[in-house]
């Protein structure tokens, strides 16, 4: 079929979308653009229930004493909530939904190495986000997303179908970070070496080495966990000599570095970001390529500072800090590579630019107030406070979570072919940043002065701080549901996207908007621009987008 | 410049890679990619025995005893030698010897039988004597065979055995051709006084406490293990169903060739837990 169709240089082939349609074509599909969208709507509807349930809390605590809920169930919501939010949302968001979108094209490959596993990722994603829901109509579970032991192998709530639920969930992100890893091995076309690879590639690769690593060590955590509330295998139960304390060391063995699953691809997608709207070369590009691979690496070394009073030795609590500081340079590197990009440059604050300068100004807070935490005598003090608590907000919400929307209006153009409202999503924006600071500045504030967290009443001197916060979340929640409404009225009413609307270099940009099937047209050379040179970008397309200027010498 | 191509004519080649070269180097990269995964995967479950060992030597220089040797060793070798016949297989495909290469798969699927029919031989006994994890650890004899009785456990409750709590079932004299010994008689008598004498050592041949940790990890590890041998049983059966159809050839092995290399790390795998598990001195 690839003669022909080499001729047939003007003949459009059909979108992605519109190449079948019907339910079973995308139950059953293959297309890792399909499967990338399949997650994406699943993501945003766990995202839209995970918001509900903070609102529950922050409603909850807008007055001491119980307002809403019984203390049991505000147990039950964060737990839910956390659980939500981490395994369900972050954690697959920008790998999952739009890093399967996005690599192969980025590649020129028509697919993922593996489909069908991807496919089977999914599914394995979906049964376990069921299960997870299964477990609130089985009368929920208050164990915090942490589901410590030994807590958790004796509280009567839902354990086992939730832990279940988080086994397959882990299952599905190893085989999503297996199918990027040898994607990205394998599939790079000629001409594009290791370092002319387009950075968020080179995020998304990190984040897969994590992902096969460390997910494992959680799974089988889990899997013990499971057995212990099934026949009571004794592993983490004291009575008989088991360690519950190992069961933390397991459990962080994972979640720290889980914790650069979700912000090695937020980070990753800065480095786009930046350059295409800073419409320069991205700074220190290989310092940036290699701080990804440094962070995968450090943050396996690392998981003790979660657990400074849990009655570690003087000696690992000394080593876990001081290699948590260490964390801190390759992060520092790339923001200061990006805030390098940004100098002298000619700036377009279009809407996924105003996400990105707000990532680098709250993972600053985010990152930082992380240095505070693995500092030893402070950390005996904060530990378990809303300090904690508003950190890794900031990491995961401020960071991650709006990397995401920045990146989900990036892209949104090329995975649907509509252009959404401009101005409208610039000022929702801007309220999020608002709203979000609004919700967790307070939070340090209290936390430092000894509110704990996961309580459900509190000292009446923290009211004021409590009800800042709930203002702010409620905001915040409201910002969050319209922005995603102006997205899917853009399905409706967007103006048709151009191939290239933001002038990016890399290869999405040169395919249509959204791609044929196999990405690319069968049988046509693959256009392959010189990556982060802007010089020969010009915004005067027939379709409204940029395009590279007939002189500019740059060969098809 | 290079042109997007869409494979369409093997068989045996997926759409989306170059061609069979192509789509081979990437299965094994993914295989090698899933075999990480697998190792960190038991890595837990190690680090788990570390630290049980060191917290509880004495637990497991003991219980160890109650495992056959035999058993062990057996089982080692089978697995050995289905490493052999599933690298086997593989040269057979490379080299288009279609019987062979049946005969291979079909000897390490027995092979794999063979080694759970003997775990569950040994699995069987434990449940039988008693020597498992958790609350239900009551084991009826000593390693060396002294029966004991454990007091009823409480109802619904899950308690660890105390050593103390245990009663030594001292049989009933008998004579060296076995019949029983009339009681009182001299003979008798001097039967129970040297099993007496004996009794202080066999209280210290009782359990330490938490012996039954060292079951929890025995059963966790090989629990495990043997669940991977499961999973290899079903994708070696599937191969073999493969090969009967002759869809294997020096052209298009990769299969063979993933599934033999995920063989050999359970095999590897069992080669660690041998050795931790039964050969503790
Ligand atoms: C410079 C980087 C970072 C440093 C130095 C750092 C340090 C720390 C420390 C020391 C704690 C433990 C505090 C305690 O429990 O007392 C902590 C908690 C936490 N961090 Fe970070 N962190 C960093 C980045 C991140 C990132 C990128 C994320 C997520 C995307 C994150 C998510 C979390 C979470 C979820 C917790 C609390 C977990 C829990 O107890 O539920 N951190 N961090
Ligand atoms: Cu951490």
């Amino acid at each position: 079929m690839s003669s022909e169709a080499a001729t047939a240089d003007s003949v459009q082939e059909p979108s992605y979308i519109d190449v079948k349609s019907g339910f079973w074509s995308w139950f059953v599909t293959i297309d890792h653009k399909r499967i990338g969208v399949m997650y994406l709507i699943a993501i945003l509807t766990a995202f839209l229930l995970g918001g509900f349930f903070a609102l529950m809390i922050r409603a909850e605590l807008l007055l001491p004493g119980s307002q809403l809920v019984t203390a049991a169930t505000f147990n039950k919501l964060f737990t839910v909530h956390g659980a939500i939010m981490v395994f369900l949302v972050i954690i697959p968001g920008i790998p999952a939904a739009l890093g399967n979108f996005v690599v192969p094209i980025l590649l020129g490959a028509p697919d993922v190495a593996f489909p069908r596993l991807n496919l089977a990722s999914y599914y394995l994603y979906l049964s376990g986000a069921l299960l997870l829901i299964l477990s609130l109509f089985l009368g929920g579970v208050d164990t915090g997303w942490t589901f410590y032991t030994p807590y958790s192998t004796t509280t009567d709530t839902a354990v086992v179908p939730a832990v279940a639920g988080a086994f397959l969930l882990g299952f599905s992100s190893i085989f999503t970070g297996l199918n990027m890893i040898v994607t990205i091995h394998k599939f790079k076309p000629k001409g594009m070496g290791w370092f002319k690879m387009p950075l968020s590639l080179w995020g998304i690769y990190a984040t897969s080495v994590i992902q096969v690593l460390a997910t494992p060590v959680l799974g089988l955590t889990l899997l013990l966990l499971f057995v212990e509330r099934i026949v009571g295998i004794g592993i983490f139960d004291p009575a008989l000599g088991g360690d519950p304390v190992l069961f933390q060391h397991f459990f962080w063995f994972y979640s720290h570095p889980a914790v650069y699953i979700m912000i090695l691809p937020a980070m990753a997608v800065m480095s786009e970001l930046i350059t295409v709207f800073a419409k320069k070369h991205i700074f220190g590009y290989s310092f940036i390529a290699y701080s990804s691979i440094g962070l995968a690496l450090l943050s396996f070394l690392v998981w003790g500072h979660h657990m400074f009073v849990s009655g570690q030795s003087t000696l690992a609590n000394m080593v876990f800090s001081a290699l948590t500081f260490s964390v801190a340079i390759p992060s520092a590197i790339k923001v200061f590579n990006w805030i390098a990009t940004l100098y002298k440059a000619d700036i377009h604050l279009d809407s996924p630019m105003i996400w990105a300068l707000m990532f680098i100004l709250l993972f600053a807070i985010g990152g930082l107030t992380g240095i505070f935490l693995g500092t030893l005598n402070v950390d005996v003090h904060l530990h378990d406070t809303y300090f904690v608590v508003s950190h890794f907000h900031y990491v995961m919400m401020g960071s991650a979570l709006i990397a995401f929307f920045g990146a989900l209006h990036y892209w949104w153009p090329k995975m649907t072919g509509k252009m959404y409202a401009e101005k409208p999503a610039i000022i929702m924006s801007l309220m999020v940043f608002f709203s979000f600071n609004l919700t967790f500045m307070p939070q340090f504030v209290m936390g430092s002065r000894g509110m704990p967290r996961r309580y459900f009443d509190y000292d009446p001197r923290f009211e004021l701080m409590h009800q800042l916060s709930s203002l702010g979340a409620f905001i915040l929640g409201v910002t969050l549901f319209c922005i995603i409404l102006n997205l899917l009225i853009s399905l409706k009413t967007g103006k048709k996207a151009p191939a290239n609307p933001w002038g990016g270099t890399t290869l999405e940009w040169q395919t249509s908007s959204p791609p044929p099937l196999y990405n690319f047209p069968v049988g046509q050379p693959i256009p392959l621009p010189e990556l982060y040179e802007y010089d020969g970008l010009s915004k005067d397309a027939e379709d409204g987008g940029w395009q590279y200027k007939k002189d500019a010498g740059n060969e098809a | 410049m290079s042109h997007h191509t869409i494979n369409g004519h093997d068989a045996h080649v997926a759409h989306h890679f170059d061609g069979p070269q192509h789509q081979f180097d990437s299965g094994k990269l993914g295989m090698w990619t899933f075999l990480a995964q697998e190792i960190l995967f038991f890595s837990a479950l190690f680090v788990a025995y570390i630290v049980f060992r060191y917290n509880h030597p004495e637990v497991f220089a003991y219980a160890h005893k109650y495992l056959d040797v035999k058993y062990g060793a057996i089982n080692t070798a089978v697995l050995i030698f289905s490493s052999l016949s599933a690298a086997w297989a593989v040269r057979a495909a490379q080299k288009n010897q279609q019987k062979l290469l049946i005969a291979c798969l079909l000897t390490t699927i027995l092979c794999a039988f063979a080694f759970l029919g003997i775990k569950y031989v040994e699995y069987k006994h434990k449940f039988h004597i008693g020597t498992v994890y958790g609350c239900n650890f009551a084991p009826s004899e000593t390693p060396n065979g002294t029966k004991i009785d454990w007091p009823e456990a409480p109802k619904g409750q899950c308690r660890a055995l105390k050593a103390s709590e245990a009663k030594i079932v001292v049989e009933p004299p008998k004579a060296a051709d076995g019949t029983p010994l009339e009681p009182g008689s001299p003979e008798a008598l001097k039967a129970i006084a040297e099993a007496d004498k004996n009794s202080t050592s066999r209280y210290s041949q009782l359990p330490p406490p938490n012996t039954s940790m060292f079951f929890s990890i025995y059963f966790a590890m090989t629990g495990l293990h043997g669940i991977h041998v499961l999973a290899g049983i079903a994708v070696f059966i599937w191969l073999l169903v493969r090969a009967i159809k002759g869809h294997f050839s020096e052209a298009y092995f990769g299969p063979i060739d993933f599934a033999a290399l995920y063989w050999h790390i359970v095999d590897l795998i069992w080669i660690y837990l041998f050795p931790l598990l039964y050969l503790i001195h």
